[in-house]
């Protein structure tokens, strides 16, 4: 059975509508609002600030934390016990990865630059949605960032190579090959990869080459934002 | 904490006014929505200045405690986000957020507002089980009032997940709202050497003495207080914060239209 | 062919293409790869000659060498006092650097300056770990007795000072406080009137804010004007206001 029409009428490569806000937290150095579709994600960073505990420090540059975290009445279903998780922690793992190689914290020795991604609300895409949103904040707070970094999750559902899978489409009854992927959009590099599901080698090319032109339309979005927060 | 800007502020005080130029009976611009966010079963927004609280509200159907088998049951938590002030630490609820989980779960719990034997499905098997989530995005400062506002709006807003007597559908809604007997609304007067003001900002709440929440429903009952800070009050320093605050409850009730 | 693709003063973002070609040369926030100058941070473009460079709109304080700073005192040390900077970095004020005066050894050094207190001071080393010395030996340097501090943008602080300090003279003058900017942000603002003071300070916010735009000096005085129909306005100023 094929996949015919998308479930919410999306075209396949569409991502869902996408708002973008900076400097909407004002206690934070730089801070971020990111909606995409029915995903909600809020970042500040605040930083670079003093590091305990002392043996994280690091004499040669400052180091990045991002802390990852869903509110506990965020997601469909039952409400979800506050606290990490393996996953909300592997998450602050790979967002970390994903933004580390565009920041120069070499101005920083001993110092720690801290993002936190929090989501009310969650419909699919929320790590690269949080990705996006602690890259605009980064910026916000005056880092010194080669470029941003944008994410989507791109795909396949049933036989259909889509882009920005929902909630629906991630737990389709078919074959589903879900692909957050995170990209430095100057050079197409990528910074996060992550698969679930399965999917052949021929049309995970194709997926990864749909994500990056995907983020890099993001991106646009991002930029925005931020020359958005100064005009007036 | 600085004796000299505290002193600058009681000065400032003594001529009428605060360091933002409000009087010391003030709140700073107040805003409220309610239905925020999609996949909670109730939820509410307020903002008090800058501060910035989102309450959610979620509902799940569970066996009732042995000692009160015909009652649901209602917690409160609290999350202090370190997004929302650099203090905050990552990690398990500290006193501090603990405290003002217990605070405005007193107001709604000892105010008898929700009814829990309502709640009650099967006795002794089933009932439900209402969960309060509070969240600040960014705190400025009275972070009481604000949750505890939020708190009753989230309550109001809630509606039943449709409930088949063996699982919950949280994707259907019904129309059953939260059966509430009252609308407690909650103040806090916070006092600076002899001054007595509502609605601090982060460096009025560290340079005060004491703080007194009090909770009150429509026709003035009290329903419950706390005290706080590190100096002591006398018996007319209680009535007189009181009195403040059952004025500034009336002024909040009017200003945000919080019926029934 | 060189290509300029930004505007003076336009507002760019970190990855933004400021020029094409290889005539173009990369300076504060900017970097060059292969043909292009990219921007390296949030800010306002400023092209000079062929010299592309980035006034950023934020970002916190680091400490520099003969920086005045506002700082507070937050640990008392064996031999000194550790303040509290604004940004990641604390600074040290050792006795020796504290006074004119000879500090005994054991001398109760509360005394001089207790936790809490607000102490105006000059950066006179900063290591590449970045540990921070500070002294008070100097003009006008001193422990700020009353009034009241607010924090700034860091970045915002010499639009806030103006040139040769005519901005802030304009603030002091106008509302009759005394002022003092700290390069890190911090600035102290002491008056008689209350009402005068909160002046002061949603002018400098207001400073803060519109720092990127033009013609705010114009805005600043009218300002001022409306709030303060009888202001004295002064000539010159200094620095940060001593």
């Amino acid at each position: 059975m094929a996949y015919k029409k998308r479930v919410d009428g999306r075209d396949w490569h569409e991502t869902r509508p996408i708002t973008a806000k900076a400097g909407v937290i004002p206690r934070a150095d730089g801070s971020a609002y990111f909606k995409i579709g029915d995903t909600e994600a809020y970042a500040a960073v605040y930083g670079p600030r003093n590091l305990y505990p002392r043996f994280m420090q690091d004499p040669a540059t400052g180091i990045l934390r991002c802390h990852y975290n869903m509110m506990p009445f965020s997601g469909s279903g039952e409400r979800v016990r506050p606290g990490g998780s393996r996953r909300s922690k592997e998450i602050s793992a790979v967002t970390e990865k994903a933004l580390l190689p565009v920041l120069d914290l070499t101005e920083f020795p001993n110092a720690v630059v801290d993002v936190f991604i929090e989501f009310p609300q969650t419909d699919a895409g929320s790590r690269c949605a949080g990705i996006c949103a602690a890259a605009i904040a980064l910026a916000d707070a005056g880092l010194s960032m080669k470029d941003m970094v944008s994410a989507i999750a791109v795909g396949k559902v049933d036989d259909k190579l889509v882009v920005d899978l929902n909630y629906a489409e991630e737990s389709y009854d078919a074959e589903v090959a879900d692909i957050p992927i995170a990209v430095i959009p100057s050079t197409g590099e990528i910074t996060l990869l992550q698969l679930d599901g399965i999917i052949d080698k021929h049309d995970l090319k194709k997926a990864i080459e749909n994500g990056i032109e995907t983020c890099r339309k993001i991106n646009e979005v991002q930029k925005n934002a931020l020359k958005e927060k100064y005009r007036k | 904490m600085n004796k000299e800007i505290k002193r600058h502020i009681e000065e400032t005080l003594a001529k009428g006014m605060r360091f933002d130029g409000r009087k010391a009976d003030e709140y700073r611009p107040i805003s409220v929505q309610v239905g925020v966010t999609k996949n909670a079963e109730g939820s509410a927004r307020v903002k008090i200045g800058e501060t910035d609280v989102i309450v959610g509200v979620k509902m799940a159907v569970e066996k009732p405690y042995p000692d009160t088998p015909e009652d649901g049951t209602f917690a409160v938590n609290v999350e202090l986000l370190p997004l929302s002030n650099p203090e905050f630490e990552t990690g398990p609820p500290g006193i501090q957020a603990i405290e003002l989980a217990r605070v405005v779960d007193r107001g709604v719990r000892e105010s008898k507002a929700v009814d829990t034997k309502a709640l009650c499905i099967e006795k002794a098997e089933k009932a439900w089980c209402i969960m309060v989530d509070i969240c600040p995005i960014n705190d400025a400062g009275n972070l009481f009032d604000a949750s505890s506002l939020a708190t009753i709006l989230a309550l109001q807003d809630t509606r039943f997940p449709a409930f088949d007597g063996i699982e919950i559908d949280y994707k259907t809604r019904t129309e059953k709202k939260i059966p509430l007997h009252l609308i407690p609304v909650a103040v806090t007067v916070y006092k600076i050497g002899k001054h007595l003001l509502v609605d601090p900002t982060i460096e009025e709440d560290q340079v005060s003495d004491a703080r007194l929440t009090v909770c009150a429903t429509e026709d003035g009952h009290i329903c419950a207080l706390q005290k706080g800070g590190n100096t002591p009050l006398t018996l007319s320093d209680i009535e007189a914060m009181i009195d403040y605050a059952l004025g500034q409850i009336k002024v909040l009730r009017h200003n945000i239209g919080v019926k029934k | 062919m060189s290509e300029l693709k930004v505007s003076e003063k336009e507002i760019v973002v970190p990855g933004e293409v400021l020029a094409e070609g290889m005539s173009y040369v990369p300076s504060y926030g900017t970097y060059r790869s292969q043909d292009k100058v990219y921007s390296h941070r949030l800010g306002l473009v400023n092209v000079d000659g062929k010299v592309i460079k980035i006034i950023p709109l934020s970002g916190k304080y680091l400490p520099k060498r003969n920086d005045v700073i506002i700082g507070k005192v937050v640990e008392i040390m064996l031999s000194g006092w550790r303040m509290e900077t604004n940004c990641a970095y604390s600074a040290v004020l050792s006795m020796k650097e504290a006074s004119a005066d000879f500090i005994p050894r054991g001398a109760d050094l509360t005394r001089y300056f207790d936790i809490g207190d607000y102490v105006m001071t000059k950066i006179v080393n900063v290591t590449s770990q970045k540990l921070v010395d500070v002294s008070m030996k100097g003009p006008g340097l001193r422990k700020l007795v009353g009034g009241r501090i607010i924090s700034v943008n860091t970045n915002k602080v010499p639009r806030i000072i103006g040139k040769q300090g005519t901005m802030i003279s304009m603030v002091k003058s106008a509302t009759g406080c005394r002022i003092i900017v700290g390069q890190n942000g911090l600035i102290w603002i002491s008056g008689e009137d209350p009402n005068k003071e909160l002046i002061a300070v949603r002018s400098i916010k207001k400073i803060e804010e519109e720092s990127h735009t033009s013609g705010l000096t114009e805005q600043i005085l009218n300002y001022l004007k409306d709030l303060i129909p009888d202001a004295k306005f002064e000539e010159k100023g200094e620095e940060n206001g001593l």
